[in-house]
């Protein structure tokens, strides 16, 4: 229940707070929102020598939404949920966070902090992945952006430089004959989840499937693509069998993992199940 | 480090138990920094010198002697913690003194006026919405928080509003009620239990 | 003087007196209190669920500034091991009998275990200290599961205790048992395991321990459900001294359901080191990882039932061999939980002509496990309905034809079940499993069930009729060769009506979330005819109570309130001569009603309880030989336990692809005798409930193969939170108890032993589609997609 001693640091800019980052190397963990970092403090299962509180930095507050819908990396997810313009223009994000722990959870959590902290089990990483969207990162040598697809490497662990804070996530505003959606099977105990997946669907003119990008998170170590999923829908009618395609296609070649709560059987089994529901759920919003 | 917050790895975890518990030895003497913090809490303004790693619950029990939020389990989940700050509920076990610097925390204590009731408490008691009394300071400040986004929840709303308490007495039902109950008064009407 | 009586107030859905101080935060729970010079203490624990300790060196924790001493359990030697007050199977444990110390010495039993204490400035200090004990361990084999621990070659815990065995216990009849089984029509048979739960109080457990040099006094406050016995074993077992040097106070306990009734190591060893330290007062907290992992648990039995009937419905026969596992060392009641409180309650609401149960209880490289809501009574209930179903199935009947062609019937009370349990006290159980299949509208679902399998969609209904043991536990029964209990658990009482008219109850039970203060005040308020606002219940000290055992085991209304509601009548009598006394009359004339005496025929001209008391503290004028003041105690050893009984039923819908357990409604119809407040009972009832769905949907603890709590915090052990339970629908029927003259039977525990096979029920029922007959606790959508799905 105690953490153990850190010294503390919050920076009022990225800029201050990547030259901590430098200062201080492989002692130095960002605080966010805390709600990944706190609990395995207390825990002690995380001993980090330095903590640099980005919570207090302006710049990465602020969620403005246009073309695209660029969301600072501090935004918490009760921030985004709450967000009219997302709410409107990527209803799947508020649909996302929404499901994420609790109110009070989602009242500290940030989406940088989560998309940084890349927990298999998160929600998020699944929906930056079906949407195509990216974060942008700023470091010693300056910003750069990571598509998504790039972003998540291996459990835990992103394409981010230890050097790097993350400062935005940007992901497009759906138009007409978009749409897209989050199914999740929720962990009883620490409500993450034990699968979750996300489709995005774009129609052509004649109604058919002309782009599609689904993606699982909680089954394995890291969220992922499913492409094979992806391929069974596109060019399809996106009609009942090919919704039962794409999902029977899901899932196969993935690393997964096993608990007590659900086996890797079991997890496998419910990646076709929910891809089932979030594509329809897609192609439903897409129609609409 | 943060694997524990993957319910996968619970395994892979404890069998890294013992290895955690070695890595601990090395991590020798503390590092004895301390901030000075300006907290508005229940309306009175405090400033003190408090370790960085102090959690806001241990400052608002020990250092301000504010004991009616509790502690109940060290993850996160159980609510009994629950605090406003800049009101917003949160769980004040998962937030360091540090980061209310310059805040305003209310706290059970703080809900009401001195001498009166605020309608949740009335609700709580009037509905029998606690038990052993543990969990109720954290599930009235969330579900307070509740109320404020949604004036007139239904009772599923109410029971998935109130997913970062746990309560183990009640079995919720009454808590449920009691919730209503605020509701209705708050709304203005008239209300029996 | 005429006073209007007071309104009655039993009966009555009053709110609770306890509740203004909870709801605005302040409450005073252990963590809340600070004493001048207190210390801090953390436990440093075993990472291994079985080891030789090697060495502890104290050094490098000694050194950090703000560590005040560190202990191991070498310094603790002149302290006992904690004692177990239920020695099961009469006495036959005492050989094999391994009880925790302090701290452990020499060897640790399971990952958890006590082995350092770090006492400390503050708690930050203590736990950083924790970390700097260097304990060298030489890891030793581990065995988690109760029945392999059994087996030839499982690592041995203790040297005394061969195979790990503790006791092998049985009730019963095992020939006639097994002859009605040679002759049956049907019998069927199955392994149920009735899984390791988390009691998970919101509290934590904890200990202030303060010694006074000066006197040789200790005080300990403690998250206690029992007080007195507290300090009974603390002295007269654990330290050897005296047992008024001992007060124990118990402040606010934020839930208990069993988990704090028993004598931990924390209360031996923050009363040890404030000793040691001079009497600074030391205090400890869980954190709820180390609850997880250091206190009780609760169940853990593997069970092979078998069930024999008749094709047309009646049960002949039940045969049960369980294995309770009771954890690394054992905890103050343990033995007498899967023995007394499960066997001897086997065949339930249930005319069964021959029954036989054997227990063996076993040594594990886990946590003690202990009376956890219910205990014992949990896992009979659900394996007799479990079974009933099972057997309904197997001939194609209704369960709930199956249930009637079998309930004792209401001309059979008292009711002996043969199984070495004094006679059931009351009961009627048709009418409660009528009005509960009303309520559910049980014919009509039937139908909805029908139809909605037609379209691919499952639903299911469950029954669970019961009938548990409350008012635990008389002397006429608990005493008996063989039980192993070590007293008859009467309780007390002293009422006593100040001069100003103002009525004192103290207690030796006393609430953690059960409301007795303002129960017990309706009690007595009704009882002396005096306004409920007058009466001031006290409980919770030893200073201040009389000796009691505590709250538990459904007891605290059925005996600790008779020993009230006797105590009070007691003082009536005294009133009356009193009276009589002061209307110079004969006493023989004088009545006592509603608060008043008066000349039979003549309540015009009464004299008040008030009027009486003060009389009688005044003390100028009494009768020949009257002592002054009235005051009045009890001590109640009820002739015979209370049996609650009821039936719920659950309706759950399972999901196909995901195997989701729906739980859709919940009816709960319960007789738990006279009600003192209905507003108190539900409550208890609704509590007890969400606890058994909690076993049947949820809630599961999980050792690996290592030893390692795998569900070890709340990340992995899923205590529901509101939305994953329903509302719940509750009726009653009322055959008061004929034990004790309130007709009380008791409410805290029914909820918990009828819930978790109603729930189970229902999910067996939902997938009997798929050919299944049985399913194992917890319910998780993967054991439930699994079956549907023949994995």
């Amino acid at each position: 229940m105690i953490p153990a001693s850190f010294a503390y640091h919050a920076p009022q800019s990225v800029a201050e707070a990547v030259s901590l980052l430098e200062q201080h190397g492989d002692e130095a963990k960002i605080l966010a929102g805390g709600h990944s970092l706190l609990p395995a403090l207390k825990l002690r299962l995380s001993q980090p020598g330095v903590l640099i509180d980005i919570s207090r930095i302006g710049e990465l507050q602020g969620i403005h939404v246009g073309s695209s819908i660029e969301i600072g990396a501090g935004a918490t997810y009760a921030a985004v949920a709450g967000h009219a313009g997302v709410r409107s223009g990527c209803a799947v994000l508020a649909e996302c966070v929404e499901q994420i722990g609790d109110i009070q959870v989602r009242n500290r959590g940030t989406v940088g902090g989560a998309l940084a902290h890349a927990d298999p089990a998160a929600d998020l990483p699944a929906v930056l992945l079906a949407l195509g969207g990216s974060v942008s990162a700023q470091g010693p040598g300056g910003s750069r952006t990571i598509a998504a697809d790039d972003l998540f490497v291996e459990m835990l662990t992103t394409a981010l430089e230890p050097n790097e804070v993350v400062t935005k996530v940007t992901v497009p505003a759906l138009g007409k004959g978009e749409g897209a959606a989050y199914s999740k099977l929720k962990h009883p105990a620490s409500r993450y989840a034990i699968v979750g997946v996300a489709a995005y669907v774009k129609l052509a003119a004649d109604g058919s499937v002309a782009a599609a990008r689904i993606a699982v998170t909680g089954a394995g170590p890291k969220a992922e693509r499913q492409s094979a999923a992806e391929a069974a829908l596109v060019g399809s009618a996106g009609d009942d069998a090919a919704v039962a395609a794409a999902a029977a296609a899901a899932g196969d070649d993935m690393e997964y993992l096993g608990d007590i709560h659900a086996s890797e059987d079991y997890r496998r089994a419910m990646v076709k199940v929910y891809t089932r529901r979030a594509v329809a759920a897609a192609l439903s919003r897409a129609r609409a | 480090m943060a694997l524990l917050m993957h319910p996968a790895n619970n395994g892979v975890l404890q069998a890294e138990g013992h290895t955690l518990v070695r890595f601990c030895w090395q991590h020798i003497e503390e590092v004895s920094k301390v901030s000075t913090i300006t907290v508005t809490v229940n309306g009175k303004t405090y400033t003190n010198d408090v370790e960085p790693r102090t959690l806001l619950v241990h400052y608002l029990r020990e250092h301000l002697n504010l004991t009616g939020t509790h502690i109940g389990c060290d993850t996160s989940q159980c609510g009994a913690c629950v605090v406003h700050v800049n009101g917003q509920s949160v769980k004040s076990c998962t937030m360091l003194a540090v980061q209310a610097d310059g805040a305003s925390v209310t706290t059970i204590e703080g809900i009401a006026p001195a001498g009166e009731l605020h309608p949740l408490q009335e609700g709580f008691w009037e509905c029998h919405g606690l038990q052993c009394g543990y969990c109720t300071p954290g599930m009235i400040m969330a579900a307070a928080d509740l109320l404020q986004h949604n004036p007139s929840p239904s009772d599923d709303e109410i029971r998935h509003g109130l997913e970062g308490n746990l309560c183990r007495c009640t079995g919720y039902h009454n808590i449920v009620r009691a919730v209503q109950y605020a509701a209705a008064k708050m709304r203005g009407e008239e209300v029996s239990a | 003087m005429t006073a209007e009586a007071p309104t009655k107030v039993v009966g009555k859905a009053l709110k609770r007196r306890e509740d203004p101080q909870l709801i605005s935060g302040q409450g005073s729970f252990i963590d809340d209190i600070k004493l001048a010079g207190m210390l801090h203490a953390v436990v440093v624990r075993s990472p291994y669920a079985h080891a030789r300790i090697k060495s502890i060196n104290t050094a490098r924790a000694l050194a950090r500034s703000g560590v005040v001493a560190v202990f191991t359990g070498e310094d603790m030697m002149d302290i006992n091991p904690l004692p177990c007050a239920w020695q099961a199977a009469a006495g036959r444990i005492q050989n094999n009998l391994n009880t925790p110390r302090a701290l452990a010495v020499g060897e640790v039993h399971f990952a958890g275990d006590a082995v350092a204490l770090v006492v400390a400035e503050d708690r930050y200090i203590a736990r950083d200290a924790a970390d700097l004990v260097d304990v060298e361990y030489e890891p030793l084999g581990v065995v988690v599961d109760a029945r392999k621990a059994t087996e030839p070659g499982a690592p041995q815990l203790h040297e005394n205790a061969p195979n790990n065995i503790v006791f092998e216990w049985e009730c019963g009849d095992a020939a006639r048992t097994d002859a009605a089984f040679s002759t049956a029509d049907v019998v069927v048979g199955e392994e149920i395991i009735n899984q390791r739960l988390l009691p998970t109080p919101m509290e934590t457990r904890g200990a202030i321990g303060r010694y006074e040099p000066s006197t040789g006094e200790y005080t300990l406050w403690t998250t206690s459900q029992a007080p007195h016995v507290m300090r009974l074993l603390l002295t007269a077992f654990v330290f050897g001294i005296p047992e008024p040097k001992l007060r124990v106070i118990s402040p606010n306990v934020g839930g208990g359901f069993g988990q704090k009734i028993f004598c931990y190591n924390d209360m031996a060893f923050t009363l040890w080191a404030s000793k040691k330290l001079g009497g600074r007062p030391v205090k400890f907290v869980e954190d709820r990882s180390e609850n997880y992992k250091y206190s009780t648990a609760g169940r853990d039995h593997i069970t092979d039932v078998e069930i024999a009937g008749t094709r047309d419905g009646k049960i002949s026969g039940l045969r049960i061999k369980t294995h309770a596992n009771l954890g690394a060392y054992i905890s103050t009641i343990a033995p007498g939980i899967p023995t007394t409180l499960y066997g001897r309650i086997a065949t339930g609401v249930y005319k069964i002509p021959a029954a036989h149960c054997k227990v063996w209880g076993v040594y594990t490289n886990t946590a003690m496990v202990d009376a956890y809501r219910g205990a014992g009574r949990p896992e009979a209930s659900y394996l007799i309905e479990r079974m009933i179903d099972r057997f309904a199935a197997e001939i194609g009947m209704d369960p709930a034809e199956v249930r009637r062609r079998n309930f004792i019937q209401p001309e059979d009370f008292p009711y002996d079940n043969g199984m070495g349990l004094l006679p059931y006290d009351s009961g009627n159980y048709e009418p409660a499993l009528n009005k509960a299949l009303a309520m559910i509208g049980y014919d009509d679902f039937r139908k909805q069930q029908a139809e909605a399998r037609a379209k691919g969609r499952y639903l299911g209904i469950g029954l669970s009729s019961y009938v548990e043991i409350c008012g635990v536990a008389p002397s006429a029964w608990i005493g008996l060769p063989g039980e192993g209990w070590g007293a008859g658990l009467w309780e007390s009482a002293n009422v006593r009506v100040h001069l100003t008219g103002q009525v004192v109850v103290t207690t030796g039970s006393l609430p953690h979330g059960q409301g007795l203060e303002t129960t017990f005040a309706q009690l007595v308020a009704d009882e002396l005819g005096v306004p409920y606002e007058n009466v001031v219940v006290e409980h919770s000290d030893t200073a201040g109570t009389p000796f009691g055992y505590g709250t538990y085991g459904s007891r605290s209304a059925a005996v600790g309130g008779t020993a009230l509601v006797k105590s009070a009548m007691k003082i009536k009598e005294k009133a009356r001569r009193l009276a009589a006394h002061m209307l110079e009359a004969s006493v023989d004339d004088v009545v006592f009603e509603d608060g008043k005496a008066f000349v039979k025929g003549s309540p015009d001209n009464s004299k008040s309880i008030g009027e009486i008391a003060l009389q009688a503290s005044v003390a100028y004028s009494l009768p020949e030989g009257m002592e002054p003041f009235l005051d009045e105690t009890t001590y109640y050893d009820p002739p015979n336990c209370t049996f609650p009984f009821g039936t719920h039923i659950a309706i759950v819908e399972v999901d196909r692809d995901t195997g989701m357990v729906d739980l859709q409604r919940y009816v709960a119809v319960d007789d738990v005798g006279t009600v003192i407040n209905p507003l108190i009972v539900d409550g208890q009832l609704h509590g007890g409930i969400a606890q058994g769905v909690a076993q049947a949907l949820y809630e599961r603890a999980v050792y690996d193969d290592n030893g390692q709590l795998v569900s070890g915090t709340l990340m992995d052990y899923a205590v529901p939170v509101a939305s994953m339970l329903p509302s719940y629908e509750t009726g009653r029927t009322v055959t008061p108890s004929p034990v004790n003259p309130m007709g009380v039977k008791g409410a805290g525990e029914a909820g918990t032993i009828a819930s978790a096979q109603a729930v189970m029920n229902a999910v067996v029922d939902a997938l009997s589609p798929f050919g299944i007959k049985h399913l194992q606790m917890p319910a998780t959508s993967e054991r439930v997609w699994a079956a549907m799905h023949g994995k």
